[in-house]
C-alpha cells in the first residue's frame, strides 16, 4: 500500500517535471472567472507548456495580491484607486479584457416590459419613488398598466463589481445620489433590502410581488429574468445586449490608463449601465520566463480569445479598444 | 481500576517518574497551545484592526454608520442583530430541543428512538448554504405569506410584530438559526439525559410521582445543569452562523424593534464585504467587526459560566 503511493508520488513529481509546465497565478474578480477560465483552458491546448491558476476571490482580494506579487496577475471589476496605485513597488497596468451590463430586474403581474430613465431609478434607490404607479414611472410607460403597489427595493448585500457599477451609474445621472451615497463596491444603501449575490437579488425580486433589483446581464439571460429598457444618454430606450455594451464602450472615454468609467455612454445604441474588468499587470515582470508567457497569453487573448467572451454573455472590446489593449500588452518588458 | 492494573506489568521500575513527568509537560503544552492559539486570533484581530481603532476609538461600538464610501463604520446595528437573531434561536431551538430529547430518553418506544436519532444527526449534517437557499424560495414566502401575516393579526399590539412584511427579516434570520442549532442542542440534551441515573427516576416513582412528575423532579431538575450547558453550546454555534442567516435576515444595517424588519449581523457583514474590500480603512473595520464578535463570544461563554456556577451543583440535594 504505502510502495503504490509512493510510487504515484514519484511518478506525479517524474511527469510533471519531464513537462516542465510553467505555472501562472491570478486572483481577482468574480464576474470574468468564467471567461477567464475558458481562456485558460483554450490556450493550453496551444501552448501546452504554460497552465494557469486563477483564483476568484473578489477585486479586493486581487488588487492585494497584486501589490503584495504574491500573483503573476489581477483582476477588478473596479480599477484600483490612486492610493492603492501608490503602493505598488513597479508601476501596475489596467488592461480592459470584457465588458458586462448590469440590468433592471422587476416583479409586476403580467411581466409587462417596462422602460425607466436614470433620474427616475436614482430616485426609486433613494427611496423617493416609493410606488410603481407614480407619474415619473407611469410617465415613461404609456399603455402600461402599473398598479398601485410598493416598491421593494432591493440591492447586492455582497462587495461587488456590479454594485459598482449600478452606483456609478446612478452617480452619473443624480447629482442628489452622488451627493448622499456615492458609488463603491458597497455603499450605504438609503433604502431596501440586501441579496447576496446575483442569486440573491436574484431571488428576491422572484419572491416578492412589486420588487425591483440589479442583477448582470449574463445572469438575467441565463435565468430568464424580465428587465427594463433604460434611457441612454443620447435620449433613446436602450435593452441590455451583448451589441449595447459594445456600442456603449465604442463611444466611452477611455484615457490612456485604462482606468475608465463607461457607464452613461453617448452612443444612440449605448446602453448605460455596464461596465468594463480588468487584468492588473506589473509593466516591467520580475520573471523573464512567466513574462514571457503571460505576453504570448495576452496577445492570444486580445486577438483570438475575445471571440470567445459572446457565448459566455460577455461583451467583447471593439476593435479600437483591443488594439489599445494589444499595444500595451506589447510594451510589457520582461 | 482495572485498567490500571492490567497495564501494571510494563510499568518502568518504582521510583522512574520519567513517563509521569513527560505527560505532565505534554498536557500542559497542549493546554498552553490552546490558550497561546486563542491570543494569537485576538492580536490578530486587533493588529489587522488598529487603523480603525485608532481612528474611531469606543465611538465604533455605539455608532450605527457604515458607509464604505465615506469610510465611516460603526459597529452597533450588526451587533444587535447578531444578539437578537442568536438569544431568537436560542428562544426556539432550547424548548423544542428540550422536549425532543425528553421524548427520545424517556417516552418514546425503544425501535424508534435511534432512526429519530439518525435523522437529528443527518439535519445536523446539512451544510449551512442549504439551509440558506432552502430559506430563501420556501421558508421565506411561507413566512411572509401565512406566519408573519397571522402574527401581526393576533399580535400586532406588541411593537415586535408591526411594519411591513417583507419576510426577509430579523424573524426569518432567528428562525433559520433556530433550525441549525436544533440537531446540537437535542443531541448534548439527550446525552445529558441519557446521565441521570435510572436510580433517581425509580425513587421518584417509589414515592407515587406521576410519568410528568418523574420529568420534572427526578430527571429536568437534576439535569438542568448539563441542560444549560446545552443551551451555551447552540449559541455559540447561533453567534457565528453566517451563510444561510445573510440569505434571509435582509442585511440593512439598522435597528428596528420590528422582528418584521430586516437586520445584519457581525458575521454575516465580514462574509459580504471582505472579499471586495480595498480601501486601508474599510479592510480595518472590517477586522474590528472580528474582533467584536470574538469578544461578544468570549464575554457570552464567561456570563454563561458565572450563571453556571452560581445554579449550584444540582443533583439530588437540589429535589424538593
Amino acid at each position: 500500500m504505502k510502495n503504490t503511493l509512493l510510487a504515484i508520488v514519484f511518478g506525479l513529481a517524474a511527469s510533471s517535471g519531464a513537462n516542465a509546465q510553467l505555472l501562472i497565478n491570478g486572483a481577482g474578480a468574480t464576474f470574468p472567472a468564467p471567461i477567464y477560465q475558458k481562456w485558460f483552458d483554450e490556450y493550453t491546448k496551444i501552448d501546452p507548456t504554460v497552465q494557469f491558476n486563477y483564483q476568484p476571490i473578489g477585486s479586493g482580494g486581487g488588487q492585494k495580491q497584486i501589490l503584495a506579487e504574491t500573483v503573476d496577475f489581477g483582476a477588478s471589476d473596479g480599477p484600483m484607486s490612486d492610493a492603492n496605485l501608490a503602493k505598488a513597488p513597479r508601476p501596475i497596468w489596467h488592461i480592459p479584457t470584457v465588458a458586462g451590463a448590469v440590468v433592471i430586474s422587476y416583479n409586476l403581474p403580467g411581466d409587462p416590459a417596462i422602460r425607466l430613465d436614470g433620474p427616475t431609478l436614482a430616485a426609486i434607490y433613494l427611496g423617493q419613488v416609493t410606488k410603481w404607479n407614480d407619474p415619473a414611472i407611469a410617465g415613461q410607460n404609456p399603455g402600461v398598466t402599473l398598479p398601485d403597489q410598493d416598491i421593494l427595493v432591493v440591492h447586492r448585500s455582497d462587495g461587488s463589481g456590479t454594485s459598482y457599477i449600478f452606483t456609478d451609474y446612478l452617480s452619473h445621472v443624480s447629482p442628489d445620489w452622488k451627493a448622499k451615497v456615492g458609488k463603491g463596491v458597497s455603499v450605504s444603501w438609503p433604502a431596501g433590502l440586501g441579496g447576496k449575490g446575483n442569486a440573491g437579488v436574484a431571488g428576491q425580486v422572484k419572491q416578492s410581488p412589486g420588487a425591483i433589483g440589479y442583477v448582470e446581464l449574463a445572469y438575467a439571460h441565463q435565468n430568464k429574468l424580465p428587465f427594463a429598457a433604460l434611457k441612454n444618454a443620447a435620449g433613446n430606450y436602450v435593452e441590455a445586449s451583448i451589441d449595447s455594451v459594445v456600442a456603449a464602450m465604442a463611444t466611452a472615454t477611455i484615457p490612456d490608463d485604462f482606468r475608465f468609467s463607461m457607464v452613461n455612454a453617448p452612443g444612440d445604441a449605448a446602453y448605460p449601465i455596464s461596465g468594463a474588468t480588468w487584468l492588473l499587470v506589473y509593466s516591467e515582470q520580475k520573471d523573464p520566463a512567466k513574462g514571457q508567457k503571460l505576453v504570448q497569453f495576452l496577445k492570444w487573448a486580445y486577438t483570438d480569445g475575445e471571440k470567445l467572451a459572446a457565448a459566455l454573455d460577455y461583451a467583447p472590446l471593439p476593435a479600437a479598444v483591443q488594439q489599445r489593449a494589444l499595444d500595451r500588452v506589447n510594451s510589457i518588458k520582461y | 481500576m482495572p485498567t490500571a492494573q492490567s497495564s501494571l506489568p510494563v510499568l518502568p521500575p518504582m521510583g522512574s517518574r520519567a513517563p509521569d513527568i513527560t505527560f505532565k509537560w505534554a498536557a500542559f503544552a497542549a493546554a498552553l497551545a490552546i490558550l497561546a492559539l486563542i491570543a494569537l486570533v485576538g492580536f490578530e484581530l486587533y493588529h489587522g484592526a488598529r487603523l480603525s481603532i485608532a481612528k474611531f476609538g469606543p465611538g465604533f461600538l455605539v455608532s450605527s454608520e457604515w458607509d464604505p464610501v465615506s469610510d465611516r463604520y460603526g459597529a452597533l446595528p450588526f451587533i444587535f442583530g447578531t444578539l437578537v437573531s442568536s438569544v431568537l434561536a436560542l428562544l426556539l431551538a432550547v424548548p423544542l430541543g428540550v422536549a425532543a430529547a425528553l421524548f427520545l430518553t424517556e417516552l418514546a418506544p425503544f425501535r424508534i428512538r435511534q432512526p429519530i436519532v439518525t435523522v437529528i444527526e443527518m439535519l445536523a449534517s446539512v451544510p449551512s448554504v442549504i439551509f440558506g437557499l432552502w430559506g430563501i424560495f420556501v421558508l421565506v414566502p411561507w413566512l411572509r405569506d401565512h406566519l408573519f401575516v397571522w402574527l401581526k393579526h393576533t399580535l400586532g399590539f406588541l411593537p415586535l410584530f408591526q411594519g411591513p412584511i417583507y419576510g426577509v427579516s430579523m424573524l426569518a434570520g432567528g428562525i433559520i438559526v433556530a433550525i441549525m442549532i436544533l440537531p446540537i442542542v437535542t443531541s448534548i440534551s439527550r446525552e445529558i439525559l441519557r446521565s441521570v441515573p435510572g436510580l433517581q427516576r425509580e425513587a421518584a416513582y417509589a414515592l407515587g410521582a406521576t410519568r410528568w412528575e418523574v420529568i420534572r423532579i427526578a430527571v429536568l431538575s437534576y439535569a438542568r445543569r448539563g441542560l444549560f450547558g446545552a443551551a451555551v453550546l447552540g449559541l455559540g454555534r447561533a453567534l457565528g452562523e453566517t451563510m444561510a442567516v445573510t440569505m434571509v435576515i435582509g442585511n440593512r444595517p439598522e435597528i428596528s424593534a420590528s422582528l418584521f424588519a430586516p437586520g445584519y449581523t457581525l458575521a454575516s457583514v465580514i462574509a459580504n464585504e471582505f472579499t471586495e474590500a480595498t480601501s486601508d480603512l474599510y479592510l480595518n473595520a472590517l477586522f474590528e467587526l472580528g474582533l467584536v464578535l470574538f469578544a461578544v463570544t468570549i464575554l457570552i461563554n464567561i456570563a454563561a459560566q458565572m450563571m453556571l456556577r452560581s445554579m449550584g451543583s444540582g443533583g439530588v440535594s437540589k429535589v424538593h
